[in-house]
């Protein structure tokens, strides 16, 4: 990526600007003391097209920041050089808050946020590239929750960052549109990368290891944007995932189970293709329906339009934990396969047949005993016995693939308007 | 009054000339003190409030939203707490209406209460507490400018919150030798169109005021829904809060978290009802951890007593909830 920064005046140590041609106003902002109260005053008085610069070394904060400059680039020397460290954070529920347009945060790490690390609402037009964010005392459910958490925003780009020990997820996107996550590393979250009530996100190029989950994809009900769909999960992987699980229950990634390497819950038109899912305890990939109670209408629970297909799978679900993976371990019988649907289908609760056109596809995956293992855990007959007041009914899985080989239309590549 | 609608803010308070004597909070001719049925939790400060309205202009009611100010107009709010018999003056905030919005200004008191300060990155002053169980030592948090915006803020544009009808829908300080404040707003030129029958909101505090659900209503009403109604920074949760909005899961009621993180406290509900203690939003009050507690700013203590008038409300709301959502 291009990053034209015309320097003028800088100074000495401290807090310095440039002569007020706007859009070049440059404010250098060193470490040491009063950096709360200079970086903060940087991002106040910065004007729409500037560019704020970080220094080498630790800039120890006592609050949250907060950006709500358009066009402002935040530059700092690289993700181990520039450090913003939260380890005394007083009040703030991110390390740093974006609530303007076309900004850009590029080369610096936010450590120890008490909460969030980087969070952007109702922006649009925003990089963030090689960024570090890390809670550095490794897992622990008292880590802050979104590693990056664009959320309500269009136009996001996230690119080369590295994200260690969230307690929910490490790159998460929600409520938003027109997505490219690329490049990224994400290790020791709950959810390496979550894709929540979106729509048109590629993700794509990145390694979520030693996570509890590596990629989730899923959309939830009551919301102001529900409905996520178009989202392309391709060249990444997800190897390893076998954290215990260190969220804080009731929200709903607690339920992730260790070793999950790849989740599709509701959503419609996803594909995922070309990926390595590897060493996942649990399962390498899981389709399925939301399955909580809700009174919203609005909200369709099931996965439609899914295409699985040309991923190479090896060393999954050889020991599934937690509630859900030892629920699908009860079905299967033992070990889970690479590939898990949870079998529910409309039909179930009174609705329509699914048309082969909106169907769930997978198709030419690699296993280690030549094609990846697929269970059908037939969830559709369990909601049935259920409404007729068998509770311990076990149902019966398929094994047999054919059903669901087939092929839907390439989805389109992202495309973003960064301007 | 000077410096209303300059372009540069001016350093000092005092410029503004609202006020005869700051560190009495005596008001200049014109500045005229206001008070709210249910006012927002600022870590007990006391709060005093004015408005300002230049001569011949006038702000138009509306029943539901804060009324519409004319450009021009200055919110004062005074942050304090008793000391003795004066007050021990923190910091006060201007909302003034600039021809392009909303500008919001914090000025932070210097010790001996002869100036205030403008201060746009905010500050922390340390500032104790008399607590009715005893004295509490607290960094007070003076909110920087871009805090102002992440409360005043609808649908991208900044806001007053606090003069609305429901809530000045009252006489100053209960007073009864005094007139309901919207019917003043309206007899000294600063109101129009306030209808016969305006409604009202109760004081939480004051159960002679509204039931149990109007006055924990008024309370979130207060205290989140800034934050949490549409087109306002929590809006992404779902959870709505304004004081007329009905709407159960909207609400809270046997609502699921969305990106709470910690702030879900291991618990799936924000109200569970009938059970505080299984309701995020009880936990989320009670806690004074930054990537928990809420409000997420504004305070750094928990309001004891609003949060027991919450759990009183949730542990009563089953018997008026159905029993399923």
């Amino acid at each position: 990526m291009c990053r034209h920064v015309r320097l003028l005046v800088i100074g000495a140590v401290g807090l310095a600007w440039a002569s007020p041609a706007l859009a070049d106003m440059l404010i250098s902002v060193a470490p040491g003391e009063g950096a709360q109260d200079r970086l903060q005053e940087a991002l106040i008085e910065i004007a729409p097209g500037g560019t704020i610069e970080l220094l080498d070394g630790i800039y120890e904060l006592t609050d949250g920041l907060s950006l709500d400059v358009d066009e402002v680039r935040i530059l700092g020397k690289g993700k181990y050089r520039t450090v913003l460290s939260f380890n005394g954070q007083l009040a703030g529920s991110e390390g740093l808050l974006v609530t303007s347009d076309g900004v850009s945060l590029f080369d610096f790490a936010i450590e120890n946020a008490k909460g969030d690390g980087v969070k952007a609402k109702d922006v649009n037009a925003l990089r963030l590239g090689n960024l570090r964010v890390e809670w550095t005392n490794g897992p622990d459910e008292k880590n802050g929750a979104y590693g990056l958490y664009p959320v309500g925003s269009t136009n996001v780009l996230i690119e080369g960052c590295l994200v260690i020990g969230a307690s929910d997820a490490g790159i998460y996107v929600g409520q938003s549109e027109h997505i490219v996550i690329r490049n990224n590393m994400a290790r020791d979250n709950v959810a390496g990368f979550e894709i929540e009530n979106s729509y048109f996100a590629d993700v794509y190029n990145n390694v979520a290891i030693n996570n509890t989950g590596g990629f989730l994809v899923f959309d939830l009900p009551d919301l102001p944007k529900q409905g996520g769909h178009h989202v392309r999960l391709f060249e990444n992987v997800a190897i390893n995932n076998n954290t215990p699980n260190f969220a804080p229950a009731g929200n709903i990634v607690a339920s992730v189970p260790q070793g999950l390497g790849v989740m599709i819950m509701a959503n419609r038109d996803v594909e995922v293709f070309n990926n390595i899912i590897i060493g996942n305890q649990t399962v390498g990939i899981s389709v399925g329906s939301y399955v909580e109670e809700t009174t919203d209408e609005s909200y369709y629970p099931h996965p439609k339009r899914i295409h699985v297909h040309d991923n190479s799978f090896s060393n999954n679900g050889y020991q599934p934990m937690g509630a859900l993976g030892q629920q699908a371990s009860l079905i299967a019988g033992g070990p889970l396969p690479d590939m898990v649907w949870d079998g529910l289908l409309p039909v179930a609760y009174g609705g329509e047949q699914v048309p082969r056109e909106d169907w769930i596809f997978f198709s030419n995956n690699k296993g280690d005993n030549g094609a990846a293992s697929f269970i059908d855990l037939n969830f559709a007959t369990m909601v049935v016995a259920h409404m007729m007041g068998d509770v311990d009914f076990v149902p019966t899985p398929s094994r047999d693939i054919q059903p669901h080989i087939g092929s839907l239309p390439a989805l389109p590549a992202v495309h973003l308007d960064l301007k | 009054m000077v410096h209303v609608l300059a372009d540069t803010p001016p350093r000092l308070l005092s410029a503004y000339g609202l006020f005869v004597d700051g560190s009495t909070q005596q008001p200049a001719e014109g500045v005229v003190p206001y008070d709210l049925n249910t006012p927002l939790f600022s870590d007990y400060a006391d709060k005093l409030r004015f408005v300002y309205i230049p001569a011949g202009q006038v702000a138009t009611y509306h029943d539901r939203d804060v009324f519409s100010f004319p450009v021009g107009t200055v919110l004062v709010k005074t942050f304090a707490y008793p000391d003795g018999p004066r007050w021990n003056l923190i910091e006060t905030r201007l909302l003034i209406h600039k021809a392009r919005g909303w500008i919001a200004l914090p000025y932070i008191w210097n010790a001996d209460q002869s100036e205030a300060v403008l201060k746009k990155a905010g500050g922390r002053v340390e500032v104790t507490v008399p607590l009715a169980d005893g004295p509490v030592q607290i960094s007070y948090k003076v909110p920087n400018v871009n805090q102002c915006k992440g409360c005043h803020i609808r649908n991208d544009v900044m806001e007053p919150i606090g003069p609305k009808a429901r809530n000045l829908n009252r006489t100053f300080e209960g007073r009864d030798d005094l007139p309901n404040q919207l019917t003043h707003w309206q007899a000294i030129g600063y109101l129009a169109g306030v209808p016969d029958w305006p409604p009202s909101a109760p004081d939480w505090d004051d159960p002679s005021t509204g039931t149990l659900d109007a006055r924990a209503r008024a309370y979130l009403d207060v205290n989140c829904a800034h934050c949490h109604q549409p087109g306002s920074p929590g809006d992404t949760s779902g959870l709505y809060l304004e004081y007329w909005r009905h709407d159960a899961t909207a609400t809270g009621i046997w609502k699921r978290p969305v990106a709470a993180g910690r702030g879900s406290g291991g618990l799936d509900f924000a109200i569970d009802p009938g059970h505080p203690d299984r309701s995020i939003m009880i936990f989320r009050m009670e806690s004074q951890d930054p990537g928990i507690m809420m409000p997420e700013a504004g305070r750094s203590l928990v309001h004891t007593e609003g949060v027991a008038l919450l759990r009183e409300w949730i542990t009563n709301l089953a018997k008026s909830q159905a029993s399923s959502p």
